[in-house]
């Protein structure tokens, strides 16, 4: 995307410094004009979905505990800025929101009092303003106060049209939340994952709380296996809308899509190569599902594996340099390792006979995946260095697993009370939070990168 | 008998209400008809700096076309539980088959196969794909050329009967025939 944005967080104007105190920064990359879409995503059919409802089961966790404050200008919105960002810390399960009932009236220029707030037990303060522009923008700014020290920890502006109020309030926790916690947040950030209502497949784009939903593809035959590139503009996906599984990527502004693998059999597992020039896929063209390499841009597939087996499910370490994948080639589905154009391939999981669904963290320490055990579908997590398990649900119907880009959560699609829903928890499985499925069935998330 | 062909029957008109089948090609087809839904948000930048957040709705309906095969043959082989393996009772249906195929050497088969609903959705594709392989295999060792049949997999996205007891598994585990 042409002079947008540099790599990493984007840098604000602090708004301490005078010479930038007028000016307010507009980020042209992820702030776009969505009036079109949200009219098709409102006109298109589909549920529209709830935010996910965060379920603590932890005890004994360290949560931050901070109090914001309703920004000033927002009672006449339809976006209540300080409720937003409130939301999104406390579903990362690492804030607790204190209340902020009987506040003074606040603003990022406020000097505030703090030993209201020190009473109330709250380690931070936010305060803010929503100001409507002449040209009928907003300019959202928020100003962190550390209420323990007494110190101001800085803020930002963020100049936006309407329709993108969430996503600066989305901005905002992540900014709060990287300067508590050290780690990059997710707020801002997108899922994929499919809906089915009768015979009506959906596969949606929503923001990482569940807001926003937005139909990327509309299909009365089933999709599986969303799978974001690394720019976070592509998916793709397996459709079976010729009445065969075949492999799209899929440009989710513009919904031009491109036809990767159409190849004799069937065509599934679709994996981006970081760099985004490359996909694994799973093909049957030579008889048995085997995992190829194929240029992004379509073109002739490479066989990496070699075998009479089953092997699919490829997934791409962060460097690009492995590949993950399950194979049933000692019997039954485990999950193995080799390198990305293929060679020998080296077991990873141990335990249980029927180990599926490979998703890595993107630091590379943690692999998530599916273990069938008594019948029970269970999310697994895996500390590779030392090949420690733990189970982190307390459901038998897990499906899919996903890492936020962040490697601090991990989404995935479950059945609770006869109902499909997705998940997201923690490592530890101490935080979850659920987004039901209203009406239809939800299923096959995957969670999308940091937005450029 | 009876109600096993018009079972194949009912499924085979569900199975019908999406596209006609695609051609046996070993290069893959390049989709020229890429729709792009949305026009671009006017007066500003070039697509390729457009929204970073839009969605762009494709929609896939398509229309629906099956061909005929021999009549009443039945179309489904049925498996065992974690099996790919063609009992011996489904040995007559592969052969009246093959005959028809071998007879019409212009027909084409899909054979589809199938799992049911427990286990992940690609290992679920993959073991589909074996049963609709078997098929395969069988067919031609009586003689079918290898380009009259494709073997593809539906994994469990496609069961045939709804439910989560032995009786609906064992119905959704198994291989269609069709025509196309």
């Amino acid at each position: 995307m042409a002079g947008i944005t540099s790599p990493g967080p984007v840098r604000e104007p602090d708004l301490e410094d005078t010479k930038e105190r007028r000016r307010s920064m507009d980020l042209r990359a992820p702030w776009r004009r969505r009036e079109l879409i949200a009219l098709l995503g409102a006109a298109g059919a589909g549920p529209a979905l709830a935010q996910f409802r965060v379920e603590v089961t932890g005890v004994g966790l360290t949560q931050l505990p901070i109090a914001i404050v309703p920004f000033r200008g927002e009672a006449a919105l339809p976006q209540k800025i300080a409720s937003i960002v409130q939301a999104d810390l406390e579903r990362s399960g690492q804030f607790r929101g204190i209340d902020a009932a009987g506040s003074p009236e606040l603003d990022e220029t406020s000097r505030p009092d703090l030993s209201p707030w020190r009473q109330k037990a709250a380690d931070s303060l936010a305060v803010g303003s929503v100001t409507r522009l002449a040209d009928g923008r907003y300019d959202v700014r928020y100003r962190l106060w550390d209420v323990v020290k007494g110190e101001d920890r800085g803020g930002q502006s963020f100049v936006v049209p309407a329709l993108d109020l969430r996503l600066a309030a989305h901005h905002i926790a992540d900014a709060i939340y990287e300067k508590l916690t050290g780690d990059k947040g997710i707020f801002s950030t997108r899922i994929a994952y499919v809906t089915k209502a009768g015979t009506r497949y959906n596969l949606w784009v929503a923001d990482a709380d569940g807001e926003n939903a937005q139909s990327a593809l509309a299909s009365p035959e089933p999709i599986i296996s969303p799978a974001w590139s690394a720019s976070g503009t592509q998916l793709a996906y397996v459709s079976f809308e010729s009445r065969k599984p075949v492999v799209y990527v899929h440009e989710i502004a513009s919904g031009k899509r491109r036809l990767i693998a159409n190849f004799r059999g069937s065509n599934s597992a679709p994996a981006w190569a970081p760099d985004g020039r490359t996909l694994a896929v799973t093909l049957t063209r030579e008889g048995g599902s085997q995992i190829y390499t194929i240029p992004a841009a379509g073109g002739e597939p490479r066989r990496i594996t070699q075998s009479g087996s089953i092997d699919t499910e490829p997934i791409y370490s962060a460097d690009g340099r492995s590949i993950y994948f399950v194979s049933d080639r000692g019997g039954s589905p485990q999950i193995y390792r080799m390198s990305a154009s293929g060679g020998d391939p080296q077991r990873v999981t141990f335990t249980g006979t029927y180990n599926i669904s490979p998703a890595l963290s993107p630091d590379g320490r943690w692999l998530a995946y599916i273990s069938r055990i008594g019948g029970a579908f269970k999310l697994q997590v895996m500390e590779l260095a030392t090949g420690t398990v733990q189970s982190v649900t307390d459901t038998t119907a897990d499906e899919s697993p996903s890492f936020a880009p962040n490697g601090r959560l991990i989404i995935y699609a479950t059945r609770q009370g006869g109902a499909e829903a997705l998940m997201t928890t923690t490592l530890d499985g101490k935080i979850k939070a659920r987004l039901p499925g209203r009406g239809g069935d939800i299923r096959e998330p995957d969670w999308g990168p940091f937005r450029r | 008998m009876i109600k096993r062909v018009f079972l194949a029957l009912a499924c085979a008109a569900a199975l019908a209400g999406c596209a006609s089948g695609v051609k046996l090609d070993d290069v893959p087809v390049e989709d020229k008809q890429s729709t792009a839904v949305t026009t671009p948000p006017s007066g500003t930048a070039t697509p390729s700096t457009a929204d970073a957040s839009r969605v762009a709705p494709v929609d896939a309906t398509r229309g629906s076309t099956e061909a005929a095969g021999p009549t009443g043959v039945a179309r489904i082989v049925y498996f065992d539980y974690d099996s790919n393996v063609i009992k011996p009772e489904f040995q007559a249906l592969i052969e009246q088959h093959a005959r028809f195929l071998k007879a019409n050497g212009a027909r084409h088969v899909v054979v589809e196969g199938h799992t049911d609903e427990r286990g992940g959705r690609e290992y679920n594709l993959a073991l589909g794909q074996r049963r609709s392989e078997a098929v395969r295999r069988a067919l031609e060792l009586l003689g079918v050329k290898d380009s009259q049949v494709e073997a593809v997999s539906f994994g469990k996205e496609k069961p045939a009967v709804p439910g989560s007891d032995e009786t609906a598994w064992a119905q959704n585990r198994r291989a269609e025939i069709a025509y196309r």
